[in-house]
Order: C-alpha cells, then structure tokens, then sequence
C-alpha cells in the first residue's frame, strides 16, 4: 500500500521517542514563556521546563480539559497572534457557551498531512473521487476531510450533509470511489440509495470510506463492508486536536495516531495515573506542534487502549483501539456531542417548563433521534392544545439552536420525570451499534 | 351582572397514555366530586381533560395533590333546544357579534342540552346570549 511519508511513518521507535521529547520539551519552554494560562497552570503544579529531562516527565505536566477552553472563551488561551490565524471552527460547549478552536496556516498543513498520510494508508490518491458527506462548515469534518483527501490528489466531491438523493445521484454520475461520513449516514444513504433502486455495492464505483464522529463497531463494520461492497475505516478526532485527524492503515487493527504530531498517554480517570498499553482508560493528548491552541495532556473523555509495537503494515507508531465509551455523560447524536448539562442549561431559560428533563435517544432506521422530556411549567400551562404546542415548538426550536442537532420534545405530565437519580435515568439511549 | 354566569372549568394536563382518565376520573371519585361534562383535546402526546363539575375548588386541590398540572377556565354553558336548529342559533348569535369560539362541547341530557363554550369576549358572549333570550347556565350550579 501506498505511503505518503515512508521515511516519518516507519521511523524506529526510538528515534519517534527522541523526536517526540525534543518538540515537548520546546513546547513546554514556548508555552512556559509567551502564553499566561499554561504557565499558570505549571507554576500551580509547581513543574517547570527544566523539569522536562526524559519523554515520561511530561507526566508531570498538568491536565488540560474541555472547561479550560470554555472559560478561556473565545481565544484567551490562544498561542498565535489573531492576524496568525487562518481559520476558526466552533463546536458547542457543555453548558450552551461554545469552544472556539483556531488555526495558523502550518496547523491547516500539519492537519492536513496527517489525513494524507492515513487516507493513503488506506489506498485514497490520485484518481479517487472522494465525497465529503460530513458538515461543512463550523464543525470540523466538512473541511478536514475535504483538505486532507485533497492533499492526496484526490478529487473532492463536498456534498456535506443532506439532500440524500442527490447524493446518491452524484456518486454515480461522477463516479465517486470514497466517502468520508458519519458511519450512521452511510447506512442512511445505502438505505435511501436501495429505494431509488440502486444498489451502492453493484451499481456505483464506491471502494472505500472512513466513518466517523460517533461510535460505531466491528459488527457494524462487517454490515457496511457487506452490503456496500467498500472497505470501511474508522476515523478518530476531535476540534480540540484539530477535527479528524487519524485514521486506521489498510490492515484495520487500530487507529495510527502519528507520534511526530501526537503524544498519546491512556490515564486512569480517577486517579490521572499513566497507565500501561493494553489497559483501558482516557485517552490523553498533547499536540506536538499545533500553534495557534496548543493541547497539552488533554484529557478527551474516551476511554480506549494504546498498543504500541510496529503494525502489520510496516508503520511504528502507536494504535489506538476503539472507543469504549465516555468518563462523562456526553452523547453523539448523528456525529454532534451533546451534554445533557446543554439541555438544562437551555430549559434554564425557557420559563414555560420545568428544570426537569429526560432525553432519550433512539436509532430510527439508520439515523438517529433525540426525544426530550419536559414539564409545562404552572404558569404557563393552558387548557388551549394551541398554546400548549407552541410551547412545544418553542422549546424545539431553542435546545436545536443550542445543540446544532434536532430534537423532538415531549410535554409530559409534572412529577413523572427523574429528580435525583442522575445520569443513568436522564439519559435513556436506546441505540445498539 | 354577566360574571355570575361566568362558569369554571377545570382543566387538567394528561400525557396520552392508558390508564390517565381513570386516575383523574378516580381521584373525582373518590372525593365525592360528580361531572357534569367533560371532554378530552388531543394533540401529539399529550391531551387535556376539561370538565365542568360540582365542586371545581376542591377538584383542583385533589388532583394538584395528587400532581396533575390543572388549571381553572372561563367558559359559558348555553341551553340549547334538542332539535335540528339548536346550536345553529347559538353559533349565529357569537359569529353575528365576531366573537370567536376557541372551541365547544356539548351534552344532551334529560333536562335538554347544553353547550360549552370558551370564547375570546367572555362578557361579550353573555350579553349577546342573554340579549337573543338565551338561557345560560348560572355559575353558582358548579360551586
């Protein structure tokens, strides 16, 4: 199979590890001297540069979390000056306040090399035609892929998300060989594409595609490779990272995360001890050499394993595993996270209902639904089915703006949802993968 | 003069689920409260029971108790002649007068019929009903 960097993709462990160390420790000293945040976090943990002598110091350093970039918002723990910037990206934060991500032009590049050097692993060049099926726009996934699919001389196809017919249409007409979606909107197209009377396995020239933004499986895989005829690789990132950043390689054991870009430790949630490789726990990153919003031991929220030793395809850098879940209570719903913490604080507003909630999320045929809850509030309630749909509508129209996703809402009767007993009863998903 | 023909409805929250009328229909009961008309509005999950009964403040303080989401309306209780013609009368004096009927039940009993109106002008209603000789039922009977 192709390789897009032979020469960085199989370059022996330790001298991965001695690169890796020299850009930490230039890191750490960068962001020790220009950025105040960080070098108040440092002098907080009582660490300075100096103390960086092997690649296991890093563990000294302290974590950074989502709430850093929501209380630095928008870009008060930004590295680069503002006219440095080449781009912004938004996503929508846990408590309604959204998290700005920005990009100088060598973080655009960087990000891009790094999709270009997983979309060959995979077989994606010169020739291809690649149709972007993920949003454009704010979120990542629309621009990353389209960058980085350019980048490998392929032709990019931007559909983004949507108008699902036409979609189809297109990929046949302009003979579209990759995709690049959420896993759920794949299956939704194959499904949409089956009542045109097109088979994607029979009558397109799909081969490949990269999945992700959510949570999908192996059974899931071994579905989609089966009825669709294409090989189907998992994609892994997140804004804060940059958007979808690694890919698996064509062997399919685990996602290459590229060590010259990305230092990943898996920790134990509780405690933040490093743990060992084959151990589940968070998954934790520095960036190398992002400038404009450096991560420094970044705590995700996903919890996996690492495996490090050379993979089947030649290439030595780290692997990590499927994602098995969350250390918090966030929820993907069709590729966008959600907080139900999102979900109060937009009821907060709305005087019409109670602060009470309960979502429920669903899969219905391939894509999936999100049903929230809520009490008429004393006040507000009528005895006009009219008035009380408004209600309905209103608070539709408000969680959908502060979710990015569509909800359907529920008015349910006072005292019948959950009050105290937390997350597994305010969260009912009801989705199998 | 119009008010005390101003009657109270009681109106009640209900998720559209078996077994929700019987509990608000068995919390009426077992406080010794009697309907005397009652109709059910559904929309897409959830409805709203509406009833004209003997004791409307303690039906309210039960079913509050109890958690029900209710609420008191104003509406007016018009007899009707029991034949062809009869809400025919009624509906021409309101639309005559451009008052609006948000929406209206009836029952037809053994002392004739009667029909439940919400409208937007309620005092407007009375007097334009009580002017064409309507016979309109007093608040006091659901007291």
């Amino acid at each position: 199979m192709a390789s897009w960097n032979p020469r960085m993709e199989t370059m022996p462990l330790d001298e991965l590890r001695r690169l890796q160390f020299k850009l930490a420790k230039s890191l750490v000293y960068r962001l020790y001297s220009f950025n105040d945040f960080y070098r108040r976090r440092m002098k907080e943990q009582q660490v300075h540069p100096d103390d960086i002598r092997t690649l296991e110091d890093i563990a000294k350093l302290p974590f950074m979390y989502k709430r850093d970039l929501r209380d630095g918002y928008p870009d008060k723990i930004f590295s680069a000056e503002r006219d440095e910037l080449v781009r912004y990206h938004v996503s929508s934060g846990t408590t309604g306040k959204p998290t700005v991500v920005g990009y100088t032009e060598r973080d655009i590049e960087n990000w891009s090399e790094s999709l270009a050097r997983g979309f060959s692993s995979c077989g994606l060049g010169r020739g291809d035609v690649m149709q972007v099926s993920y949003g454009y726009g704010l979120f990542t996934g629309g621009l990353g892929a389209h960058y980085g699919a350019e980048r490998v001389g392929a032709t990019v196809l931007p559909t983004s998300v949507g108008n699902t017919e036409r979609q189809v249409e297109l990929m046949q007409d302009l003979h579209v060989t990759a995709i690049a979606c959420t896993p759920s909107y794949l299956l939704h197209m194959g499904e949409v594409a089956e009542k045109m009377g097109v088979s994607i396995k029979n009558d397109t020239d799909l081969r490949l595609g990269f999945f992700g933004a959510e949570p999908w499986s192996e059974q899931m895989r071994a579905r989609i490779e089966d009825w669709l005829g294409i090989r189907a690789y998992d994609i892994y990132g997140t804004s804060e990272l940059s958007g979808p950043m690694f890919t698996e390689c064509a062997e399919q054991q685990g996602i290459h995360i590229w060590g010259d870009l990305a230092l990943v430790e898996i920790v134990d949630p509780a405690t933040g001890e490093v743990l060992e490789p084959g151990e589940q726990g968070e998954l934790t990153i520095t960036m190398l050499q992002k400038e404009a919003l450096p991560m420094v031991r970044y705590r995700i929220g996903d919890l996996t394993t690492i495996e490090e030793g050379t993979c089947a395809c030649g290439r030595t850098h780290p692997r990590i595993g499927r994602i098995r879940g969350r250390v918090d209570d966030m929820l993907i719903v069709r590729g966008i996270n959600v907080f139900p913490s999102q979900v109060e604080h937009t009821l907060l507003e709305i005087r019409e209902v109670g602060r009470h909630f309960q979502i429920v999320v669903d899969r219905k045929g391939a894509l999936d639904s999100m049903l929230v809850r809520v009490e008429v509030s004393e006040e507000a309630f009528s005895d006009k089915i009219t008035d009380l749909m408004v209600i309905k509508k209103k608070v539709e129209h408000r969680l959908r703006g502060s979710l990015n996703v569509g909800v359907d809402v529920e008015l349910v009767e006072p005292g019948t949802l959950p009050r105290f007993e937390g997350k597994s009863k305010k969260v009912v998903d009801r989705r199998s993968l | 003069m119009e008010k005390s023909y101003i009657v109270k409805q009681i109106s009640i929250f209900s998720e559209n689920r078996p077994g929700r009328l019987a509990a608000i229909a068995g919390a009426l009961r077992d406080a010794g409260i009697n309907i005397f008309a009652f109709s059910i509005a559904e929309a897409n999950g959830f409805g709203v029971v509406r009833a004209l009964v003997d004791r409307p403040e303690d039906a309210y303080r039960r079913l509050t108790d109890l958690g029900f989401r209710v609420s008191f309306t104003d509406v007016i209780g018009v007899k009707m002649r029991d034949e062809p013609g009869g809400l025919s009368d009624i509906a021409s004096v309101l639309g005559n007068a451009g008052i609006n009927i948000e929406y209206a039940y009836a029952y037809s009993g053994k002392d004739g019929a009667v029909l439940i109106l919400r409208v937007d002008q309620i005092e407007d209603a009375v007097r334009q009903l009580l002017g064409h000789g309507g016979n309109l039922l007093k608040a006091s009977l659901s007291q």
